[in-house]
């Protein structure tokens, strides 16, 4: 008898991230339609601190597996250890965040639980038939479809982070000690060293507002007013593929169907034309701004501000006008 | 060396979509690309190729469309390719793809397997990761740097706000990311050479499986087209007036600063 929905939950510096509490908050939505349990499955080293912080979401049920082994994520000790846990308790569905750890971990998991995926998810509702449909864009966003699972069971999820708001509903769980073990099969890769990036800025993927330039920037350094203004709104920088293709930022911060797909509440756009497979990437975006010299640019198409001028003028006095609106 | 690049048709990035009903995105006239990934992979087998020698085969599941990517990818220098195409195979999720692709990679002899990072068009980025769990090997996703060599493979691959550097034993499943490397161009000997080699295709029965066995446990109800945005407002005024309405705009009207 399958029974729960069931969120694994990220954490970073010692508390559950964002994306997770999205999926608490729609889980716990999602169970009390269903009738349904929700339960945080939390893997790390140090970590049982974090079951209040889920209760907090909503969780009436907390899996702990604190372990050493588990300290640094590592796909075979990971898909291990949740396997076994979902074989044994028979979830009607897992939710992932559609993170670098989700992405990777939930098809191995799904594969080894003979379960269908969804990736990328945007939105999900409760359904009498196949217990829960999701709506994920495919082609960058240019079509959305809505799948289910109409028979197997677990069903699986990866969630894209900012498709849910993070809501309050206080519980006191019970917390259920994981007894980790890993198969040896599962140890063979080897995670030598992490390095991670101190750019001090929000993830482009996990932002709420980005502020993107195109080829309009015309050099590199020209990017310094970008920052100026995303740092005072605490954004992310983005780019186009144009620019990036200039040599005019890195491929990294490349928003579009070749790059990232961004849904943030507020988008940005300077010196940006919108070519089709751009528009593709941040087309969800719930704000979107333009500021372009071209009036026929496709970008204003989309865009619910814009701005005709030299973006090399209007950005900096956005910004100072920013900053006494955050002051 | 022997290594199996997997490598996928799919619409090319300036495609419109469009539905011809509300289960069926139209394929017509649409151009078609070999997924750009999926070149990064190619390329990264033909470097490994050309240093330690072996076979590079590459390995795609779809329509006859297909057989444009597995030529490309022939003309780029990899050495042979499988198609696997069959009726039953044209409206599959990704556990079905994995099934059939971890078949018709097992009849090959393979060191490593790689892929792009991602497919652009169903983005599920979930298939070479499930064959690796067919298989029972390792695999590492969204790699920047590969270095292989006394049978393991080392790998830089991306995380949220960082990297790491992973060491697996081969074979494994390699996924590339852009930045692994810059994909060649066909060379016109290439093309030529090309037309030549070895292209199979295989039908789900060729490779002893049955269409049930394979069943996919996704379905797609239905697909949609996103509503069109409106075009909105265009702020109006000397570049200072324009910038302190629009700061007060999204601040007081669409309240998202």
């Amino acid at each position: 008898m399958s029974k729960g929905i069931w969120v694994v939950v990220e954490q970073a510096q010692g508390s559950i991230r964002k994306v997770s509490l999205e999926l608490l908050s729609a889980g716990a939505k999602l169970a009390a339609e269903k009738g349904e349990e929700l339960a945080a499955v939390i893997l790390g080293s140090g970590i049982g601190n974090l079951a209040g912080e889920a209760g907090q979401y909503g969780a009436d049920k907390v899996f702990v597996a604190d372990d050493a082994k588990l300290a640094d994520y590592s796909t075979g000790a990971y898909t291990s250890v949740l396997a076994k846990l979902i074989n044994e308790n028979e979830p009607n569905l897992v939710l992932f965040g559609n993170t670098a750890v989700g992405k990777d971990l939930a098809p191995r998991v799904a594969q080894r639980a003979g379960a269908g995926l969804a990736s990328d998810c945007t939105a999900m509702a409760a359904d009498d038939a196949a217990f829960v449909t999701f709506s994920r864009p495919l082609y960058a966003g240019k079509v959305n479809a809505k799948v289910a699972s109409p028979a197997a069971r677990p069903i699986m999820a990866t969630i894209r982070p900012n498709s849910f708001p993070v809501v309050e509903s206080p519980k006191t769980p019970e917390v259920v000690n994981v007894a980790v073990s890993v198969d040896a099969a599962d140890l063979r890769a080897i995670l030598k060293e992490v390095i991670m990036q101190a750019s001090g800025r929000v993830p482009l993927t996990e932002a709420t507002i980005i502020v993107s330039g195109g080829r309009g920037m015309k050099a590199p350094e020209n990017f310094s007013i970008l920052e100026d203004l995303a740092d005072v709104l605490g954004a992310a920088v983005g780019a186009s593929r144009a620019a990036v293709d200039s040599g005019l930022r890195d491929y990294e911060f490349q928003v579009g169907q070749t790059g990232k797909t961004v849904s943030p509440v507020l988008y940005i756009a300077c010196g940006i034309s919108g070519a089709i497979q751009h528009l593709a990437g941040m087309f969800s975006s719930q704000v979107i701004v333009a500021i372009n010299k071209d009036p026929e640019a496709n970008i204003f198409t989309v865009a619910d501000y814009g701005i005709v001028g030299d973006l090399f003028e209007i950005v900096p006095l956005l910004t100072e006008e920013c900053k006494k609106i955050k002051a | 060396m022997n290594i199996v690049v997997l490598v996928k048709q799919v619409f090319d990035t300036e495609a419109k979509i469009v539905l011809s009903s509300n289960t069926q995105i139209s394929a017509d006239g649409v151009t078609q690309i070999m997924n750009p990934y999926d070149e990064n992979a190619v390329e990264a087998a033909l470097q490994l190729k050309e240093a330690q020698g072996g076979e590079v085969i590459v390995v795609s599941m779809g329509s006859q469309k297909a057989v444009e990517a597995l030529r490309t990818a022939l003309a780029m220098g990899a050495d042979r390719a499988v198609l696997v195409d069959d009726p039953a195979l044209i409206e599959t999720d990704e556990f079905t793809a994995a099934q059939v692709l971890a078949k018709a990679i097992s009849t090959q002899n393979y060191d490593l397997i790689l892929s792009g990072k991602v497919a652009i068009d169903g983005q599920s980025s979930q298939v070479p990761a499930r064959i690796a769990e067919i298989l029972g090997i390792p695999h590492a996703n969204v790699v920047t740097k590969m270095e292989i060599k006394d049978g393991k493979a080392e790998v830089t691959r991306e995380i949220d706000g960082g990297i790491e550097i992973i060491e697996m034993p081969l074979p494994a499943v390699v996924t590339a990311q852009k930045s692994l490397n810059d994909p060649r161009y066909p060379s016109v000997p290439g093309i030529m050479k090309a037309k030549k080699k070895e292209l199979k295709t295989l039908s789900l029965a060729d490779l002893g499986l049955s269409a049930d066995e394979v069943a996919s446990k996704m379905a797609v109800l239905e697909y949609s087209l996103p509503p069109a945005r409106q075009a909105g407002r265009l702020v109006q005024g000397d570049p200072a007036q324009a910038a302190s309405e629009l700061a007060s705009l999204l601040h007081s009207e669409a309240k998202v600063i």
